[in-house]
């Protein structure tokens, strides 16, 4: 048998030229620009298409759009949908889905609401939504991932119990929490500073954090190992279970937040609290950038994303459109995003 | 006689009706070469997943430095200096290089956050140190764009990183060129005169015997063969001994066929 084609295992140093390359790392992009852009180009793609849809509405009506009243109606639900926005990146980046996190948004909401009734401090009453939303969030992630069910149907039909929960309970009776307005947390978390709501502070705090967690965390940083490829996640060490039930617990601390601020703008807790939030929420994820394959993602992009989704009604509304348009426009920002990302992205999985 | 690092007694490993293993003794010196021989599905990959943690034998026993170990998992495998190459190569393709090779291990400072520039700087050392960097790219770039060798280059980069003392390869050479074999058995005598070890999977028997220093060969989920190099005087005896396993008696048109192909490569 013919050794020749066999590769000098013995001296094998001797015969490798070293590529001069070897000395030092070249960044392709030469300029830190370009490397932001690339590092960022979900985000930024996302950005660029609400600049496009605002611009398109001022044209339509450039007085309405200019006044104070509509931005501010806007800054006051939109951190309530950002603080679930920004955890469901999280999950989604993990391979998996929380449709449930509406009706945590109820139930949170309905402890803090049931808190500050009883006639205990509203603070008290917000550290009680955060155990219970941790606490659903735990319960929901234990059951995706020990049940080994999938989180498509298994965190949609707990989106159904927990809801159905709430209301057989509260036989559909609202809360009125009027001893709301003059309490410390309220002024905190639910009042005005220079006529801009104080939430949207809380909110985009709460993102920046969250931005963090994802890119500069050993927390983001497992997640989307773990959404990219779970068996080396496994065969590295990382128990890709425990990081898993963790983006569910997250959700659920978001949607705690989301609802108890939604139950101060509105001092009063619906039976329905949180319902209206899953398809829009949803929907900023995706337009936001963030693959429904896993393994990437960007916080930033998602919340972005929210002030899209957030602007069209208003957008369409103010633009002199009747209201009919409403879910047209949805759907066209949503695909119009989706294509915008299939093109900006490039796909390795 | 140098020091026990691993052993694995009796090992016993079924997935359903399928015998993957069934009772296995394996262990590795300090400072030594192993070699793990036998055909495709014999069980080697299913050992050395046991071996680092990946995958829990049915029965059996683990030793590292000749206490026996409970609740044997991947991450304590690693942290008892075992590091792993395994044959899918276990990267996050959608990752950059940083994050894969500081996969379950990311170097973190104040309250778990990241110390990204330590860890480009360490990756950017460590692929130099693998000579797998003649290409134009940096620790940020996506692993997916890499190619299937630069990939393996990855994955060894991070099974270097600790100075591990055990460093299991699985099959490390299948898709890579010559150049870049040769590299990789320069990087296993570098271990070796470190005085780490190594556990070398390989199908190119001549590769394998020319590095090993005790080889074992697997048949069918048992121990066929153990044995020192210095009882095995060629590669052929090696080669003539496993054929003689996998088919005994000697199917003589097998043999044949056998011995045609591999001169013909
Ligand atoms: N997850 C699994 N489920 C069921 N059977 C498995 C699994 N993993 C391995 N096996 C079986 O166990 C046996 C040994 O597989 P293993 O991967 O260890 O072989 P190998 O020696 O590494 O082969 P190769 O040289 O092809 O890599 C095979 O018969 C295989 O089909
Ligand atoms: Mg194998």
């Amino acid at each position: 048998m013919s050794k020749t084609m066999e590769p000098d295992l013995h001296e094998p140093s001797a015969g490798i030229p070293r590529p001069s390359a070897q000395k030092e790392w070249k960044h392709p992009s030469d300029h830190w620009m370009r490397g932001f852009i690339l590092d960022n180009r979900a985000a930024l793609g996302t950005l660029a298409v609400f600049i496009v849809m605002m611009a398109v509405f001022m044209i339509a009506n450039p007085t309405v759009f200019t006044t104070w009243y509509l931005y501010r109606s806007v800054l006051t639900t939109l951190p309530v949908a950002l603080f679930v926005v920004v955890p469901l990146v999280f999950v989604v980046t993990c391979g998996e889905i929380d449709l449930s996190f509406p009706a945590t948004m109820g139930f949170a909401s309905w402890v803090f609401a049931l808190v500050v009734q009883a006639g205990y401090d509203p603070f008290l009453g917000i550290a009680a939504a955060l155990v219970t939303g941790m606490l659903l969030g735990f319960l929901v992630g234990s059951l995706v991932v020990y049940g080994g069910l999938s989180s498509l149907i298994a965190t949609l039909g707990m989106n159904f119990l927990l809801r159905g929960l709430i209301q057989i309970i509260n036989e559909g009776k609202s809360m009125a929490l009027t001893s709301l307005s003059d309490s410390w947390a309220y002024t905190i978390f639910s009042s005005q500073v220079l006529g801009i709501p104080v939430q949207i502070f809380w909110a985009i705090g709460f993102v920046v954090l969250s931005a963090m967690l994802y890119n500069r965390h050993r927390f983001g940083a497992q997640v989307r190992v773990v959404g990219d490829n779970p068996d080396s996640a496994q065969q590295m060490g990382i128990d890709v279970k425990r990081v898993r039930v963790k983006v569910f617990v997250f959700v659920g601390i978001g949607a705690a937040i989301a609802g108890t601020f939604s139950v101060m703008i509105n001092f009063t807790w619906w039976p329905t609290a949180g319902d209206g939030y899953l398809l829009p929420v949803l929907a900023s994820v995706f337009v936001g950038g963030t693959p429904t394959w896993g393994g990437i993602g960007t916080v930033v992009g998602g919340a972005i994303g929210a002030v899209t989704v957030s602007f069209i009604q208003t957008g369409v509304v103010a633009a002199g459109l009747s209201g009919f348009y409403v879910q047209f426009f949805n759907g066209l920002i949503i695909i119009l995003s989706l294509l915008g990302h299939k093109w900006n992205q490039a796909r390795y999985r | 006689m140098a020091e026990r690092l691993i052993e694995l007694r009796d090992i016993s490993k079924s997935y359903g009706q399928v015998y993957a293993l069934g009772g296995v003794n394996l262990s590795v010196d300090r400072g030594e070469v192993v070699g793990l021989l036998g055909d495709n599905g014999a069980g080697k990959s299913t050992l050395i997943k046991i071996l680092s943690g990946v995958v829990k034998p049915t029965s059996g026993e683990i030793l590292v430095r000749g206490k026996p170990v409970t609740g044997w998992s991947a991450a304590r495998s690693r942290e008892a200096g075992i590091e792993t190459v395994f044959q899918d190569r276990a990267l996050a393709v959608q990752q950059t290089i940083v994050r894969n090779i500081f996969m379950g291990r990311e170097l973190t400072g104040f309250m778990g956050f990241l110390r990204v520039n330590n860890e480009i700087e360490e990756a950017s050392r460590l692929m130099r140190e693998i000579g797998f960097t003649s290409k134009v790219f940096t620790p940020q770039s996506i692993v997916g764009q890499l190619s299937g060798g630069e990939r393996q280059g990855v994955a060894i980069a991070r099974a270097i990183y600790k100075q591990a003392e055990l460093i299991v390869l699985d099959e490390p050479t299948t898709a890579l060129s010559l150049t870049e074999t040769a590299k990789v058995f320069h990087f296993v005598r570098q271990v070796r005169a470190s005085g780490r070890s190594i556990l070398f999977i390989g199908h190119n028997i001549h590769h394998v015997f020319d590095i090993a220093d005790r080889f074992v060969v697997l048949d069918r989920g048992k121990v066929a063969l153990t044995t020192d190099r210095s009882e095995v005087k060629s590669a052929e005896d090696l080669i003539n001994f496993m054929e003689e396993v996998a088919h005994p008696g000697g199917l003589a048109g097998l043999h044949d066929a056998g011995d045609a192909e591999q001169r013909a490569r």
